[in-house]
């Protein structure tokens, strides 16, 4: 008897987890025709904000992944005094709620925050700029990339990285030609998630950098106008993000599944699905 | 292992099938305990409501947003008891589409353009300067909306430079007002109360009287509420003279004139 029960619980649980996951996406498309989707789509507000959403979360990922490399390659492959104290300052943006992030952000960059003359008289403008909106992304998003570029850096074998050094290729080499291809996968699969994150980034951006067509008015945030005057084009945005969030999280699957050779970054990415 | 993923993945498909078709029983909505209240009110009464609420019988649930925001909830089946609206407009459409009773009038307010404590600005003419960071309201909220009708009564020359100088069109009113106390913006436009609650941080520089939108708050008892009777009592403790000192010490403006 005790077999029976438990695996319909495992069952009935997963099958529960499924359905509540996949009800919302899938109405998002019931509720919304291919035809009247498309129609939505000429709309100057939906395609600025999906424009905007492209251009500030790739900046921010370009930026996340040129400083997360190889700050996550220190974390993972050296021992230093305060490295569980920094690992930790490193993620507790994850836990924090987007609007505290922007506030936050306001605190530190904005006009009268701790930073904000030193900005001001470096000429540069955060507050109600799209590059308000990049640092937004790139505050919220970052440590997902770090996270699993940590974990991945420290799948490597710690003896390819020797073998490499006792070849004589020096520090930077053995970065470049050995560390990150082995742990491409892991990376891949970071990138994905914080580009995931930073495309649907609400919370910060709308505290941090306010929201404007065209120059701050990232999807998310025309979703949410919209929601209030016209609901199909509210649906039909949203679709347009699914879409690409799919779209990101399949490509990132045929990357990892090309580079499956490298066994140490399965478990990893195992874990963030 | 193969039979028992097998056997598990079945179970998985069969128990889907059968959320599938009873997914009908989770529709229940909250608010249905009794004499609980659930409250949908504009952004602008997020301090005077539960104020109010503190007054009379009963616990009351409230959900501030923007007044459109809300109405586009009760659009898609959302069933609070009360829909309190900062326009008159929502509460009138959705009484037209059936979505609620007849909506009354509760308590009216003030456009003004709000500036930090600090600042030097004392009229809407220096707003068209140049390199002002301006924030208001988005379309369809109704702060937006009036600011929009204010701009509307200036010379051409001078609404287009303002709305040259607006940097955030914001969700809600509070959105604004977060904009304004954060010194991340020199002006926005807001109501009255909103800046009373602000405390010392925020001055108001009144509009001219001929270019001042008239700005009447509707409410109404939902259609579908759960609880009417509470819904019915708290509009009309609202109307009466103790519920309309509290809104007017919020800042808020008796619901008749005069």
């Amino acid at each position: 008897m005790r077999l029976r029960w438990f695996p319909l619980l495992l069952a009935g649980a997963l099958c529960l987890a499924l359905l509540f996951l996949t009800l919302p996406i899938a109405a998002i498309f019931l509720q919304v025709g291919p035809g009247e989707l498309i129609d939505r789509l000429g709309d100057p507000q939906a395609t600025d904000a999906l424009r905007l959403s492209l251009i500030t979360s790739g900046i921010a990922l370009v930026l996340i992944l040129v400083v997360g490399t190889p700050a996550a390659y220190l974390i993972a492959t050296r021992r230093f005094r305060g490295r569980s104290v920094v690992i930790t300052a490193i993620e507790l943006p994850l836990v924090l709620p987007p609007a505290v992030a922007g506030i936050g952000l306001l605190a530190a960059f904005g006009p009268s925050g701790l930073l904000g003359g030193a900005i001001e008289d470096a000429g540069v403008r955060l507050v109600f700029e799209t590059a308000g909106v990049v640092v937004a992304l790139t505050f919220v998003a970052s440590p997902f990339y770090l996270r699993q570029a940590q974990a991945a850096f420290e799948a490597v074998d710690p003896t390819w990285l020797q073998a490499s050094r006792t070849l004589g290729s020096g520090e930077a080499r053995t970065f470049a030609r050995v560390a990150i291809p082995a742990a491409m996968p892991g990376l891949a699969a970071g990138t994905a998630l914080a580009w995931g994150r930073a495309l649907g980034e609400f919370g910060a951006t709308l505290v941090f950098a306010g929201s404007f067509q065209g120059i701050t008015q990232t999807a998310p945030l025309a979703i949410v106008e919209l929601f209030g005057s016209d609901f199909t084009a509210a649906l039909a945005l949203s679709a347009v993000l699914v879409a690409v969030s799919a779209a990101l999280l399949l490509s990132v699957k045929l990357v990892i599944g090309r580079g499956a050779g490298s066994r140490a970054t399965e478990p990893i990415l195992d874990a963030s699905r | 292992m193969r039979p028992r993923a097998l056997l598990l993945s079945g179970a998985a498909a069969l128990a889907l099938w059968a959320g599938g078709c009873g997914d009908d029983d989770d529709s229940g909505e909250s608010g249905e305990s009794g004499d609980e209240l659930t409250v949908s009110a504009a952004a602008s009464l997020t301090d005077a409501f539960p104020e109010y609420g503190e007054t009379i019988d009963g616990e009351e649930r409230f959900s501030f947003a923007g007044s459109d925001e809300l109405a586009a909830q009760i659009r898609q089946g959302a069933t609070p008891d009360v829909f309190a609206s900062a326009n008159t407009t929502y509460p009138d459409d959705l009484y037209d589409e059936g979505l609620v009773e007849e909506p009354a009038v509760f308590t009216r307010n003030q456009l003004v353009i709000a500036v930090p404590a600090d600042s030097d600005l004392e009229s809407i003419d220096e707003l068209t300067e140049p390199d002002l960071d301006v924030v208001i309201g988005a379309k369809g909220v109704p702060v937006g909306d009036y600011t929009r009708e204010v701009l509307g009564g200036l010379p051409r020359t001078d609404s287009a430079a303002i709305l040259d100088n607006v940097r955030s069109e914001e969700s809600d009113v509070k959105g604004i007002v977060g904009k304004l106390t954060q010194g991340a913006a020199d002006a926005g436009f807001v109501y009255e109360s909103d800046v009373a609650a602000a405390g010392d941080a925020l001055r108001a520089i009144e509009l001219p009287s001929d270019l001042e939108p008239e700005v009447s708050y509707g409410i109404a008892v939902v259609s579908d509420a759960a609880n009417p009777d509470g819904a019915e009592a708290f509009i009309d403790g609202l109307l009466a003279p103790d519920g309309q000192r509290i809104l007017e010490d919020n800042g808020f403006l008796p619901a008749q004139p005069g």
